[in-house]
């Protein structure tokens, strides 16, 4: 009885196109069969004998050329089936058989993730890390140690850990999890974020200077460093800020996670990444030889929130390890124009200026506060265009608005539509959804352009402000901790000879 | 500027620092605390609800992995052992044996192997399935839904965000922690969905 389908046409199914694709019948199949096949559990001999009458349809149908029939006829024997037999869909269509040659049946082929406690590992070694590195750096003073580790970082954090989960993407985990409360994060992704920082807090950024697999990568390729103009420094140095603006936005929305997305060097580290991506990072790593760690300066937003923390920090690193002569020797030692010369001359304005130039900076930086704010809230909609829901929303808007989606001709429609058609959504129950994610960007956008109407603010005051500072000094915030100017010093440790 | 008044502004800027680092180690640990409260001990991994997915295909193409860590999973609970299988013979095919113009899947990733008259099972040979979801699409069509896409934790690099996850229209990819590391449909093995 079973063999008797062989060589049927399966897919000359008569009834409506539904899917496109290689099933461009599959779904009139499917319908047939969720018709004809009303499985109820454990009525075995109705489950034998529909399979039977299924299969001898089915030979029916190609052997009398089923389609050929009038179409008006199927219906009726659909209705003929269904009387006949409950329906129920969530049933299996062909139950699994009871085999008599005691065929047992295999384990399933599941795969294990690595071990959760691999992942505390992972913290551990982080801690270690930071740990030796900030003592190389502090104590021992070894631009070599600090060279080693970065060595280190790149083989264990980079191509071993494959980059994930690094601090750098880590803060968008955190922004997802302070706006979304169904997700909880992972402990371990929480210490990725939270170590480099209090770390900068208390010794300034000794995780860029060689436990960031992304700064270490970029790092070692400094070989041939330009001094940048400063005040192009100054203007690249803003983008971080607008990135960390975006960064948190989309994952707090929980829209999409962007640095990872735009990740350079994760492809090195995996061997295999998109091409677009594995240009971008070599593009990247060209320029780190003339403009060193240009992802470090002028990319990273995770070093926006280490530069706050270092400013702060209580021990940072000093070029010197005793007093400053003056001799100028690590003038143009550092790669990344991080090192302030000294400013003892600074001049006395009269009381009368500083108090105008005072009251104008109060008010400027609140205007472009509220002028951000106002701008980020007129571009919204723009911004969260980026968003999937939204995205789709707005597609669908549009074809219900040319009258609906044509059943058709579904040949040119995105995988998105053919998607969401075939989810059944109510198109009502999409747009209140996009409404609300429309919301989140509307405030969203509001503190966004808040933020960097501030930082564009307080970037202009720090340029008019001018601080008295006697010797040579890293700044603080700017500062990688690298150790390099560190060899340029001739001053000895243990100069003590003082009265 | 006099030495006194180096020296006061000096002081002045080591009370403002200690200020600042003041509030920043506060804020660091109050945002710390706040989040370890609901944190979960676990690690999170990606996975696909199968009941979602609809085979679109991008699975195949848009993993940082290649060949793609999404892999065809045999639900063996759920497969009828069809001579006829709508995921693994080609819509077109026009006899039922295992050559290979016979066969939907492009890579040849899935075997064929006799039971019983007339049963058989199909085993999805790993290193061979690139996660196009093609027989997927074909035994939810045809059949009872048992060959479903899932994330191959071995494989998979578990990424901070799944580039398929960005990419997929149906929204199928999602965080689980990792004692529910296996989802997947109607199957008494794993956790159903
Ligand atoms: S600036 Fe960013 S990318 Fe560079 S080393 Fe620091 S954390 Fe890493
Ligand atoms: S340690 Fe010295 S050379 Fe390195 S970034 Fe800081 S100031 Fe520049
Ligand atoms: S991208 Fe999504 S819909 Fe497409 S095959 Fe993968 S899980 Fe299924
Ligand atoms: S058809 Fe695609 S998903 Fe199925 S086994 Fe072959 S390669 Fe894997
Ligand atoms: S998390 Fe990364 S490796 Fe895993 S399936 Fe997604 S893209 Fe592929």
């Amino acid at each position: 009885m079973f063999k008797v389908y062989r060589n049927i046409d399966f897919f000359d199914c008569p009834f409506p196109k539904g899917s496109k694709k290689d099933y461009s019948t599959s779904l009139g199949i499917r319908q047939c069969f969720q018709r004809i096949l009303p499985l109820g559990s454990g009525q075995k001999f109705f489950e034998k004998l529909i399979r039977e009458i299924s299969l001898v349809l089915l030979t029916l149908k190609s052997r009398l050329c089923f389609s050929r029939l009038k179409p008006r006829l199927i219906p009726l024997i659909l209705v003929l089936f269904l009387s006949i037999f409950s329906f129920d869909a969530s049933a299996q269509r062909f139950p699994k058989p009871e085999f008599e040659s005691g065929f047992e049946q295999e384990a399933h082929q599941l795969t294990l993730p690595r071990s959760d406690f691999m992942e505390y590992f992972d913290v551990f070694v982080l801690l270690v890390a930071m740990s030796l590195i900030t003592w190389l750096i502090l104590k021992k003073r070894s631009r070599k140690g600090v060279f080693w580790m970065s060595i280190f970082s790149i083989l264990y954090f980079g191509f071993y850990r494959e980059g994930c989960v690094c601090s750098v993407g880590s803060l968008q985990n955190i922004a997802l999890a302070l706006f979304n409360p169904g997700y909880k994060i992972p402990l371990t992704v929480l210490a990725f974020f939270l170590i480099p920082l209090v770390y900068a807090l208390f010794f300034g950024r000794t995780f860029c200077a060689g436990v960031c697999p992304l700064g270490a990568i970029q790092d070692i390729f400094a070989w041939k460093p330009l001094q940048l103009k400063p005040w192009l420094q100054k203007m690249l140095g803003l983008i971080p800020f607008i990135y960390l603006g975006l960064a948190v936005l989309y994952a707090a929305t929980a829209t999409d996670f962007v640095i990872c997305r735009y990740d350079p060097f994760v492809g090195f580290y995996r061997i295999n990444a998109e091409f677009t991506m594995i240009v971008l990072g070599g593009l990247f790593l060209l320029t780190s030889i003339f403009i060193a760690r240009p992802y470090c300066r002028f990319i990273c937003p995770y070093g926006v929130l280490l530069n706050w923390m270092s400013r702060f920090s209580k021990y940072h690193m000093t070029i010197t390890p005793n007093e400053c002569i003056q001799c100028k020797l690590c003038e143009n030692s550092c790669p990344f124009g991080a090192i302030e010369i000294p400013e003892v001359s600074v001049p006395k304005e009269p009381k009368k200026k500083s108090v105008r130039r005072f009251v104008s900076l109060a008010l400027i930086i609140p205007a472009l506060a509220i002028l951000g704010a106002w701008t980020g809230a007129q571009f919204h909609e723009n911004l969260a265009m980026v968003h999937p829901k939204v995205k789709l929303a707005e597609e669908v808007f549009i074809i219900n608005e040319n009258g609906g989606f044509d059943e058709n001709n579904t040949e040119n429609e995105t995988l998105e539509i053919d998607a969401y058609r075939r989810s059944g959504q109510a198109a009502e129950e999409l747009y209140a959804e996009a409404e609300i994610i429309l919301k989140q960007f509307y405030t969203g956008g509001i503190w966004l352009g808040g933020f960097l109407g501030l930082v564009f603010g307080f970037t202009l005051a720090g340029l008019s402000l001018f601080r008295y500072r006697e010797d040579y000094e890293p700044n603080k915030g700017e500062c990688l901790s690298c150790a390099r100017c560190m060899d340029y010093c001739p001053v000895e440790k243990e100069i003590t000879v003082k009265n | 500027m006099s030495k006194d008044e180096k020296n006061k502004d000096l002081s002045r800027r080591d009370f403002l620092q200690k200020g600042f680092r003041l509030t920043a180690a506060l804020s660091l640990g109050g945002l710390g605390i706040f989040l370890a409260k609901d944190a979960s001990s676990e690690d999170g991994l990606w996975q696909i609800d199968p009941s979602k997915c609809v085979q679109c295909g991008r699975c195949a193409t848009h993993c940082v992995v290649t060949p793609s860590a999404v892999k065809c999973l045999h639900v063996f609970d759920m497969c009828g052992y069809c001579d006829l299988c709508g995921g693994y013979f080609r819509p077109e095919a026009k006899q039922l044996h295992t050559g290979a113009e016979n066969q939907l899947c492009p890579t040849g990733a899935i075997k064929r192997n006799f039971v019983e008259d007339p049963f058989f099972q199909y085993e999805i040979i790993d290193e061979l399935c690139i996660g196009c979801g093609k027989c997927v699409a074909g035994c939810d069509a045809f059949g009872n839904g048992s060959l479903q896409l899932q994330v191959s934790h071995d494989i998979c690099v578990n990424c901070n965000q799944c580039a398929i996850a960005t990419n997929c229209p149906a929204d199928a990819f999602e965080r689980v922690p990792s004692s529910k590391k296996n989802i997947s449909k109607g199957f008494s093995g794993g956790e159903d969905v």
